[in-house]
């Protein structure tokens, strides 16, 4: 029988390799991808929740994250080409101007 | 028996998302990703909502992947596979994330759900979710689904403008 936990156990260890992805990798478009992973974990969530307490509210708001990942990621991948044609690099560690 | 497709599932979602964050080649990544994305899709089935699964698949593995290839592909990062993958902070990083892992598995696994359960049957959660989701999603949800849209207007107009190289230089 699967258990809400077995949902929330997946998606947790999705967040976490997300969060992994994001702290130790310096291509800025796989950056994206670990963005992208953390989303997914959240709807796993949601949906799970959505599932196990018999409600709508978590499908509905896995509709809306979607809509809003795709559009962070069409703003993001653009302006990775904008960042890419001035300056060359997808390399984090190289795009420290605005560092204080 | 759901387990055991749910196991398999968890498991190739899990192993491929660490070769997302793992692979030297962002090609290989992404498609590293395409396979996650799938197998949330297949997590959203044994949800049973198979209109979840269907956007997931169509928006996904669909449309933002192929803008992820296609911006591979255009900024031509083939070079850029010789440097060093991962970045200096691993040292803080890695206890980091292993920290936060031990703290909400120990919440997720002693935690107790305490919402109160919704009245949708499993007639209905089973059946034809599709059509109930569509419902709510133009009554109750109305304005939200209004902002959204807006909100993917702005992002379509920005994503132009950003790209657009300045004419009058």
């Amino acid at each position: 029988m699967l258990t809400l936990t077995h949902f929330l156990i997946l998606s947790f260890l999705l967040f976490s390799i997300g969060v992994a992805g994001v702290l130790l990798r310096r291509n800025i478009i796989i950056i994206l991808m670990s963005l992208e992973l953390i989303f997914n974990s959240a709807n796993i969530a949601l949906a799970a929740f959505s599932y196990f307490l018999k409600g709508l509210n978590g499908m509905v708001f896995v509709v809306f994250n979607i809509t809003v990942a795709a559009a962070e990621v069409a703003i993001g991948l653009a302006i990775l080409v904008a960042v890419y044609r001035n300056r060359k690099t997808v390399n984090v560690d190289e795009l420290g101007d605005m560092k204080g | 028996m759901e387990q055991i497709p749910f196991f398999i599932f968890a498991a190739i979602a899990v192993l491929s998302a660490i070769g997302v964050i793992s692979v030297k080649n962002a090609v290989h990544g992404a498609f590293y990703l395409m396979i996650t994305l799938l197998q949330v899709a297949a997590i959203f089935i044994l949800l049973r909502s198979p209109f979840l699964a269907a956007v997931q698949v169509f928006i996904y593995v669909g449309a933002v992947m192929v803008l992820f290839l296609f911006a591979v592909m255009v900024l031509d990062i083939g070079k850029e596979e010789l440097r060093e993958t991962f970045n200096q902070q691993g040292v803080i990083a890695i206890p980091a994330v292993l920290v936060m892992l031990a703290l909400i598995g120990y919440m997720i696994i002693g935690g107790k759900v305490l919402a109160p359960a919704g009245n949708l049957t499993d007639d209905v959660l089973i059946g034809n979710s599709t059509e109930v989701l569509g419902k709510e999603l133009y009554t109750k949800y109305l304005f939200p689904f209004e902002v959204v849209s807006i909100l993917l207007l702005i992002a379509l107009v920005g994503a132009i403008v950003l790209v657009m190289k300045d004419r009058k230089r």
